[in-house]
């Protein structure tokens, strides 16, 4: 039975379309990677998947509920940047991945000293515990993605949703946030969608890797028609061979450290 | 080396910030000695130690009819009304730019009705407030908000729509209502632009301030200037005019710490 299930969307801007006849389902707990030219729609096709937007046609369905048409706590989301808030200490930003569902945003005597403790374990289990008093500024590019994804992984969302999560940041930190990556989402068994330009990471990462590109091509007006998925490989161990690396990057590793 | 590459040393940086200062001062006293050596009798520059003797004058000893100091009633009175003014305008003007810039409906509603307000000239509407509101306290304080509201709201619904969409959708995959992302995402993150506002609007507030006092009143700096004009008593007009220049300064300053100690997390401007 599929978890998310994708129907015939479209989806145009001031008449342009962007996104054409595009369908796929997917299992729970697949990671999906999401890869293509840029312009191609495969930001627009993550905004529809949050319901930040909605298609011109055709719908999104999560678990089997009703389309949804904003934001909500089943999504998850971290984007390149601006995912972590810059008012909030490292640990206030965990404890807002439970609070802000709350009609105050806040948590108040005991429980506030509860979700401070579980916000500490989960910054333990991130590696950020040694600046869990410190704002996000004062962070690295990797500790603050690390930052957003554990805020967002607290709220305990079906879908998680990653919008070029990695793009910013150095090789050496981007192979350790892949192995971050990895063991969270074995530990949770989430089903997340992850946008990327960088192929290898998306077959290593992916179980499917989805590519966009436009099927027809006008020369004399190449936006004319829009974007859809192209190819769709299986990526796992014992799908098609060669897309994955084979050789482990063991010198990597060591000068990471 | 490049004109933009050098930067002044430590005893430079304070020299050229002096500098000024000291230029102005060293100006007005020869001007001052200039006319003076003319005629002694001359108003128009005091010398600075009369203005000086003025001050410790006016400072200290109490008006002869009333017994009262009347240069710390003046400030008592002006500090109140611009605090009042001020205090009302950033409270409404963050109440709106919160409307403004969170809530399309109302950016519909109010934006550019908001935009119109901003062009009329506050003190075009002064005789209005004058005879609505009667030649009291309240008229000088309403002067004050119709002066400095309309950039307040403007300035502070432009930094709400400024907060990255991203950290919007982020509060609401959390869950977060309206009420809550206003609460705990929105206020945080443009109490610093507010306060940066107020700071701005300092010096519009002032303006209104004395311009309402100087037409009806009968105590406040602005008042006490346009009073002793008629005597050509330009001492106590220095006077007063440097302490206004202090106290206007002196805000200034304990906002920026007060935003400084407050928000640690945001960047620092000037």
């Amino acid at each position: 039975m599929s978890f998310v299930t994708v129907t015939n969307i479209f989806q145009s801007y001031d008449g342009r379309p962007i996104l054409e006849r595009v369908n796929v389902s997917v299992d729970e707990s697949q990671f999906i990677s999401i890869v293509g030219a840029s312009g191609c729609g495969k930001s627009t096709f993550l905004r529809l998947l949050l319901a930040q937007e909605q298609p011109t046609r055709g719908d999104v369905q999560i678990a089997g509920a009703p389309p949804a048409r904003e934001p909500g706590l089943d999504r998850g989301v971290v984007f390149q940047k601006y995912s972590v808030f810059p008012h909030m200490t490292v640990r206030q930003n965990i404890v807002a991945g439970e609070s802000l569902r709350r009609g105050w945003g806040t948590f108040w005597g005991a429980e506030a000293k509860d979700a401070r403790k579980r916000a500490d374990a989960t910054l333990a289990r991130i590696g950020l515990d040694h600046v869990a008093d410190q704002y996000p500024a004062t962070l690295s590019g990797g500790m603050q993605q690390r930052l957003a994804i554990g805020q967002a992984l607290v709220a305990k969302p079906r879908v998680l949703l990653l919008d070029e999560p990695f793009g910013a940041l150095d090789p050496g930190t981007r192979l350790a946030m892949h192995d971050f990556l990895m063991e969270l989402r074995a530990e949770t068994g989430m089903t997340v969608f992850m946008v990327t330009h960088d192929l290898e990471e998306a077959f290593k990462l992916g179980d499917r890797v989805l590519v966009f590109d436009k099927p027809r091509w006008d020369p004399h007006d190449p936006s004319l028609y829009g974007a859809t998925i192209t190819y769709d490989f299986d990526a796992r161990d014992g799908g098609i061979p060669f897309q994955r690396l084979k050789e482990d990057t063991h010198v990597l590793h060591e000068t990471r450290s | 080396m490049r004109l933009i590459n050098r930067k002044p040393g430590r005893p430079l940086a304070l020299f050229l910030a002096l500098l000024p200062f000291v230029v102005v001062f060293v100006a007005y006293a020869i001007g001052s000695d200039i006319r003076l050596a003319e005629n002694p009798s001359d108003k128009l520059l005091p010398a600075p130690s009369t203005i000086w003797d003025t001050a410790a004058r006016l400072i200290t000893e109490p008006d002869l009819r009333s017994g009262r100091i009347l240069f710390w009633h003046d400030t008592t009175a002006s500090l109140g009304r611009l605090a009042m003014g001020i205090g009302i305008s950033a409270l409404l003007g963050l109440v709106f730019g919160l409307l403004i810039g969170l809530l399309p409906i109302m950016r519909s509603f109010l934006a550019q009705f908001v935009a119109v307000l901003s062009m009329i000239p506050p003190l075009a509407l002064l005789p209005i407030l004058f005879i609505v509101f009667g030649l009291g306290e309240l008229s000088k304080v309403v002067l004050i908000v119709v002066g400095t509201l309309p950039f307040i709201i403007r300035d502070l619904s432009q930094r709400v729509l400024e907060i990255p969409q991203e950290l919007l959708i982020k509060a609401q995959t959390l869950g977060a209502s309206t009420w809550v992302i206003t609460l705990r995402v929105a206020i945080p993150q443009v109490l610093p632009r507010l306060i940066q506002a107020v700071r701005l609007s300092l010096g519009p507030a002032w303006l209104f301030l004395i311009a309402a006092e100087a037409i009806a009143s009968d105590l406040g700096l602005g008042y006490r200037i346009f009073l002793v004009r008629r005597f050509l008593a330009m001492d106590v007009i220095l006077t007063y005019v440097i302490w206004i220049t202090i106290l206007a300064f002196l805000m200034d300053w304990a906002l920026r710490t007060l935003s400084r100690r407050l928000f640690p997390w945001a960047e620092d401007g000037l």
